[in-house]
């Protein structure tokens, strides 16, 4: 599904991602762990296509394309997802027709036939069901006033209404509580599938718990110093990051 | 100051029209055209020299060289629609600042009521119109030149009369249409406006042009707003992309009376829009609004002057302007408290988001409180189009055009559908949607 091999970028000319490998199969479930400062965000941009993210060496494929070369909107109309770690606040634009033009765009890419709003709406109800997103959500303006935990939801609605082959959670737990963690960890785990991989990247190995990774990768100074099964998660919860940072412990 | 003209010389540079002729010969009209023709030949177009000019230069009206009178043939079917049939209470279509029964409706209004043209009710009612015309729109004030230009040749226009306790729901609607096939052409058009105690009223007007071809639409409007009563005054302006469109505006607001205005631009190389409001009486109102939409090399002015004269009035001002290449924006916004208005309150914000770096946007505001118990604030900026909104719109598999359509016109909703009017915001909305459309096949003025 994913392949990066030996990826560095710069972010305003300094390194922070030094030489990062990672292959991810397809149905995979896989982790990124690491401290403040690591890489983590600098990676999920690179992946997505931020600008102001410099790749300077290495590459990434994903199913088989050079995902580097496509624009943002092409990556997510190629099953891209990211779960932003601070989603963005438009005012002025509802969150209903936000959806729509997202769900719309991305079925243009892969040549299904776009929704009309009735149609649209029926799809999105089921999801707010089936997410527990409350109704009043979809009728404010894009993020505008969402607390952090009705955020995070939003993001998990839209994962599930683009139904991506291939969904990025940058800190998806940070500034949850426990119930809204719950939910969100449920809402992907009712999309593993076998054609689809997540990757979750996370300070904390709490979200860990209730997503329940097939690998778990340390991340450390712009690379991968460490991977392992999903008990890595729990040593690091012991041990703190300081072994794996090449400080002192 | 500009350059002197002598009076003959101002009647030749900018009237075309055979203005006076339309209207029968009463003194007291000609004195007031006089008085202003002479006003306007001592001080010349105003210019960059003058502070409430600062940033809009009149050089492209300067060097347009006006011919008679001429006109495209008009057919109903070239009107242009922005309120949908039936949602006006009488449409009233003006070609080149005059009158056109023919392109017009009659539908009955409600008594009371008086709807129709200028010209019209000063042949049949001269002498009534006498203590109105020019009362309050007189030219006194700072750099009026424009105003008196238009008096200069006042003869046709709206003229709207609303009785005491009379409210009328349905907007009557205003299309001014220019057009210029041969020469280029001026007119002045007047707005007459009075809303007697306890009245409403709503007034959308439509500048548009047909036909192309370079015009001078020079208006004048003065508007009595008796105490509590209401008048919701709308505007669309799409002149043709080589027009210039100026409009005066003097409104005076009575106790508890609220002036509500709204002025979207999308048209004209160059265009200014003056409002000055007199708040007169305790708990008088006025909410000056406004959107703004150019690229090419369009220039657009909102200039507004309110003053705050009687305790407890209040005023608020939001204008909101997006800029494409070299296109120039300007809001000068004043507002004066006097000693006399305590409790008064005045709110003034204005935001541009500019999409090139060619695009300019000045904005003034200009405080003067001479109160002490007064809540009064001003705002201004200008950037860039949210670049995080932008690529989490992207992220999302919208394509870059359409993520960018839809933050312009997110930054523009807000304004539009704060409308008191909600009615009309579908119509205003779909402005905008024209002019982003125009964007997308490339038709830059």
């Amino acid at each position: 599904m994913l392949e990066i091999k030996n990826l560095h970028a710069t972010v305003g000319g300094k390194g922070i991602l030094n030489g990062l490998d990672l292959t991810i199969g397809a149905g995979e479930v896989h982790a990124i762990m690491g401290p403040n400062g690591s890489g983590k965000s600098t990676l999920s941009y690179v992946l997505s296509g931020r600008e102001g993210y410099e790749v300077t060496e290495g590459e990434v494929a994903y199913q088989g394309r050079n995902l580097l070369e496509m624009e943002p909107e092409e990556r997510a109309g190629a099953g891209v997802f990211l779960a932003f770690q601070y989603p963005v606040e438009i005012p002025g634009v509802p969150n209903t027709t936000f959806l729509r033009e997202a769900v719309n765009a991305v079925r243009k890419y892969k040549g299904a036939p776009t929704l009309d709003p009735m149609a649209f709406l029926k799809v999105l109800r089921a999801k707010i069901k089936e997410l527990q997103v409350p109704d009043d959500l979809l009728k404010r303006a894009v993020n505008v006033g969402f607390s952090g935990g009705e955020k995070k939801r939003n993001e998990i609605l839209q994962m599930a209404l683009l139904d991506p082959s291939l969904a990025i959670l940058d800190e998806t737990d940070s500034g949850l509580d426990i119930d809204a963690l719950k939910t969100v960890a449920d809402g992907v785990n009712a999309m593993r599938a076998p054609d689809r991989s997540v990757l979750v990247i996370t300070h904390y190995q709490r979200l860990l718990d209730y997503i329940v990774p097939d690998r778990v990768h340390v991340l450390a100074h712009g690379r991968i110093v460490r991977s392992g099964g999903k008990e890595l998660a729990l040593e690091l919860e012991k041990t703190g990051y300081a072994g794996f940072t090449g400080e002192a412990a | 100051m500009g350059e002197q003209l002598a009076t003959a010389d101002i009647l030749q540079k900018y009237g075309t029209g055979a203005a006076r002729a339309e209207t029968p010969a009463q003194p007291w009209l000609e004195s007031l055209r006089t008085g202003a023709r002479e006003r306007a030949a001592a001080a010349g177009l105003p210019t960059p020299k003058q502070e409430s000019w600062k940033y809009t230069n009149l050089r492209p009206l300067e060097k347009l060289a006006f011919g008679p009178r001429s006109q495209d043939q008009i057919g109903i079917d070239r009107l242009p629609n922005l309120l949908p049939q039936g949602q006006s209470a009488r449409r009233l279509v003006f070609v080149n600042g005059q009158f056109r029964a023919d392109l017009s409706t009659r539908a009955a209004l409600p008594e009371g009521v008086r709807a129709g043209s200028l010209a019209n009710a000063l042949a049949e009612d001269g002498a009534g119109l006498k203590d109105l015309l020019g009362r309050i729109a007189n030219g006194d004030g700072e750099d009026q030149a424009m105003l008196d230009l238009n008096t200069a040749f006042v003869s046709d226009g709206l003229f709207l009369h609303v009785a005491v306790g009379v409210r009328i729901d349905l907007p009557i609607e205003v299309i001014y249409l220019g057009t210029a096939p041969r020469e280029p052409q001026a007119f002045h058009p007047r707005c007459l406006i009075a809303m007697e105690e306890n009245s409403s009223a709503i007034v959308v007007e439509h500048h548009a042009g047909i036909g192309g071809g370079a015009y001078f639409a020079n208006h004048g409007c003065e508007a009595r707003i008796g105490e509590r009563a209401e008048l919701r005054h709308y505007k669309v302006q799409a002149e043709a992309d080589d027009a210039i469109h100026m409009a005066n505006v003097h409104v005076e607001v009575g106790a508890g009376g609220v002036y509500d205005s709204f002025a979207l631009t999308r048209g004209a190389r160059l265009s200014r829009n003056e409002v000055r409001v007199r708040l007169e009486a305790p708990g008088a109102e006025c909410h000056l609004n406004g959107v703004y939409m150019l690229r090419g090399d369009q220039h657009c002015d909102n200039t507004t002057a309110i003053e705050h004269l009687a305790p407890e009035t209040s005023s608020r001002e939001v204008f909101k302007g997006v800029l494409d290449d070299r296109a120039r924006g300007v809001f000068q916004g004043k507002i004066v408290v006097h000693p006399k208005a305590q409790k008064s309150d005045g709110h003034q914000l204005s935001k541009a988001l500019l999409l090139s770096d060619s695009a300019e946007m000045d904005a003034k505001p200009e405080l003067e409180i001479y109160a002490d118990d007064v809540k009064c604030s001003h705002g201004a900026t200008a950037g860039d189009m949210d670049p995080d909104a932008l690529f989490y719109l992207r992220a999302r598999g919208i394509p870059e055009a359409t993520a960018r359509h839809m933050l312009i016109e997110a930054f523009l909703s807000d304004t539009i559908n704060s409308l008191a009017a909600k009615g009309l915001c579908p119509a205003l909305m779909s402005s905008v949607g024209h002019w982003l459309s125009d964007a997308a096949t490339g038709d830059a003025p």
